[in-house]
């Protein structure tokens, strides 16, 4: 019988099975951040345990609230920042090469097909869409990784989603993460990694496949995982030219990291895409999806374009082609967080950050903030947002704030019209 | 023998989430002892209040599925620690949450709807409480004169992690 890339995975990684059930995995990539790394580094300090497993292993980042916005994050980011240098970890960034760590870390080559990542960070299953095995966890799993490069996970089945057909015009991988959320709820996935498979994913670039994989946590699922292809070659090119002689020796390597066709899934769900309209979501939970067109003409006061989610340059290109030549509604809020500097660099190099300033918006500095209510972009009591982030939760992005999840590009013809708008009239 | 318990909070309502739990403005706090004024801040539920007596006195939470949904914050069991609460018995949990309350020695125990909608049905005695027993997975819940015994499944991992009193110890003698 064949293997799942996540049983693949874990059978190549198993270091122990301390009981039945239960399998510890050596970990390839642990990263870190300055809101869930401090504490771990506090209890490591007070046990006399303040070293790490390896270094090289280790990439940190101050990415949720940076620059620091007063004295408790300053002092987040002073703990990470100290202990970075202490056990001079190389990959270390810091105010002015940091942003949005699921962004920053892939841009910049550090995950490859059929690597175990862990981040005390639950959005960490972005990373899957390398055809990795990428789990978000608590603080204390990630300490022990921090300190001896492991961590113990039940081992997880694997549902297969065929995503069939072609995306429509207007329609995007946020759009369809949301619909299949919406149709499996928001435990539908619980213990189960999410495997995209299909047409549709094979034609998406990385970025579109990091947004997929993205939002598997708000379906429950411990990772998401796309099959490695030439796509993720082409992506991973730079990083790993020195290694093999060719890209299709790449292919080739990365490739055994790919299901085979006679694995077993734990289900196996198949979704007509060509049939999908732009959604966005309703009420507090992610699964609370309806099309566009039934939410059109909801008021809004904010946009919110960024995260781990959305803030790439793709998502910047989407958005921008709609608001070229366009003013924001009147009253409304243009937030745009370019995920990382480099992101930021290229869209200015581009013309896009002229297209967003011209249309009204403030561009910030590359940090998750304004996501998960902390700054840049906070909701006042009563306010909507439209984002194009990844959690609606009640209170999410300020006590009392409503959050509309959606594309970038329904997320830019909201701008326009100052209510939640179909995009497809701006393509 | 580890055991848990005391008087319960009844939180009736499916996927309570990480955010309603601990907010993630208070995830600047670098001591646990500092979240504890901010339990269960933004949860609205009928008749609940996060600053009332029956939140301080808790010290065993039941509720629902999909309990801990959303973030990883760990933040969330150490909210519920600093505030007495060790325990949460729900019909499912999040996988973050769930290992979280494991890797930090508490109990996060799954009962199946029916026992749930027992104990539930407990909610109005003002003397509800529940003790629970780790390694006999048995838990006694009493209130209104009346006691009943539930047993429960608990992977041998996690039950070892609860004896032990956590992940980090644990990992650093064997790994």
């Amino acid at each position: 019988m064949g293997k799942t890339t996540a049983e693949k995975i874990f059978a190549s990684h198993l270091v122990d099975e301390p009981f039945a059930g239960t399998k510890v995995l050596r970990i390839d990539v642990v990263m870190c951040h300055e809101i869930t790394t401090p504490i771990a580094i506090a209890d490591l300090m007070e046990r006399g345990k303040d070293r790490v497993f390896d270094g090289s292993h280790i990439k940190a980042v101050i990415d949720h609230v940076t620059p620091s916005k007063d004295s408790k994050t300053a002092t987040q980011a002073k703990i990470l920042r100290d202990w970075a240098h202490r056990h001079a970890i190389k990959d270390f960034f810091d105010v002015g090469a940091n942003g949005v760590c699921h962004a920053l870390f892939p841009e910049k080559g550090f995950i490859h097909p059929g690597y175990t990542v862990i981040m005390g960070d639950s959005h960490t299953c972005t990373h899957g869409a390398f055809g990795a095995f990428s789990a978000g966890v608590g603080t204390t799993d990630l300490e022990v990784g921090i300190l001896k490069g492991v961590c113990a996970f039940r081992e997880p089945k694997t549902i297969r989603f065929n995503l069939n057909g072609t995306l429509q015009k207007g329609v995007y991988a946020k759009d369809v993460i949301l619909h299949i959320i919406g149709q499996i709820g928001v435990n539908g996935a619980t213990d189960r990694v999410m495997e995209f498979r299909g047409p549709v994913v094979d034609a998406m670039t990385m970025e579109s496949r990091m947004t997929l994989c993205n939002m598997a946590i708000e379906a429950g699922g411990t990772s998401g995982i796309c099959m490695p292809d030439m796509t993720t070659v082409d992506f991973l090119w730079e990083f790993i030219r020195d290694e093999y002689a060719t890209k299709e020796a790449a292919l080739a390597a990365f490739s055994r990291w790919r299901s085979d066709d006679d694995a077993e899934y734990d289900k196996v769900i198949d979704i007509d895409i060509s049939a999908l309209a732009p959604v966005v979501t309703f009420g507090y939970k992610p699964d609370q999806v309806k099309t566009v067109g039934e939410l059109a003409g909801t008021p809004i006061d904010q946009v919110y374009l960024g995260s781990c989610t959305n803030g790439r340059l793709e998502d910047l290109r989407i958005a921008a082609r709609i608001l070229s030549g366009k003013k924001l509604a009147p009253g409304v809020r243009g937030i745009l967080s370019p995920a990382t500097p480099k992101i930021y660099k290229d869209a200015m190099n581009e013309g896009l950050i002229d297209i967003f300033m011209d249309a009204g918006f403030c561009v910030t500095n590359p940090t998750c903030g304004a996501c998960l209510g902390m700054s840049n972009g906070v909701l006042a009591d009563g306010e909507t947002c439209a984002s194009t982030t990844n959690r609606n939760f009640m209170g999410r992005m300020g006590k009392g704030g409503m959050v509309h999840l959606m594309s970038p590009a329904t997320s830019a013809a909201t701008a326009i019209e100052g209510k939640i708008a179909d995009p497809r009239k701006y393509l | 023998m580890k055991t848990f318990g005391g008087p319960v909070l009844f939180l009736d309502r499916s996927d309570i989430n990480t955010d309603e739990i601990i907010p993630a403005k208070y995830l600047t706090e670098i001591t646990k002892q500092d979240l504890k004024p901010y339990i269960l801040e933004d949860l609205k539920l009928p008749g609940f209040d996060p600053k009332g007596e029956k939140t301080k006195a808790a010290r065993v939470i039941v509720s629902r599925a999909n309990f801990g949904c959303g973030s990883s914050r760990e933040h969330a069991p150490w909210v519920f620690e600093v505030n007495g609460i060790t325990a949460v018995i729900a019909e499912s949990f999040a996988r973050i949450f769930r290992q979280n309350m494991f890797n930090c020695g508490m109990a996060a125990i799954e009962l199946p709807k029916e026992q749930l909608d027992l104990l539930f049905s407990h909610a109005g005695n003002a003397d509800a409480a529940i003790s629970i027993d780790i390694e006999a997975q048995t838990l006694t819940a009493s209130g209104g004169g009346k006691q009943k015994v539930f047993t429960f499944d608990i992977s041998p991992f996690d039950k070892a992690l609860v004896l032990a009193g956590g992940w980090v110890d644990y990992a650093d003698s064997k790994y």
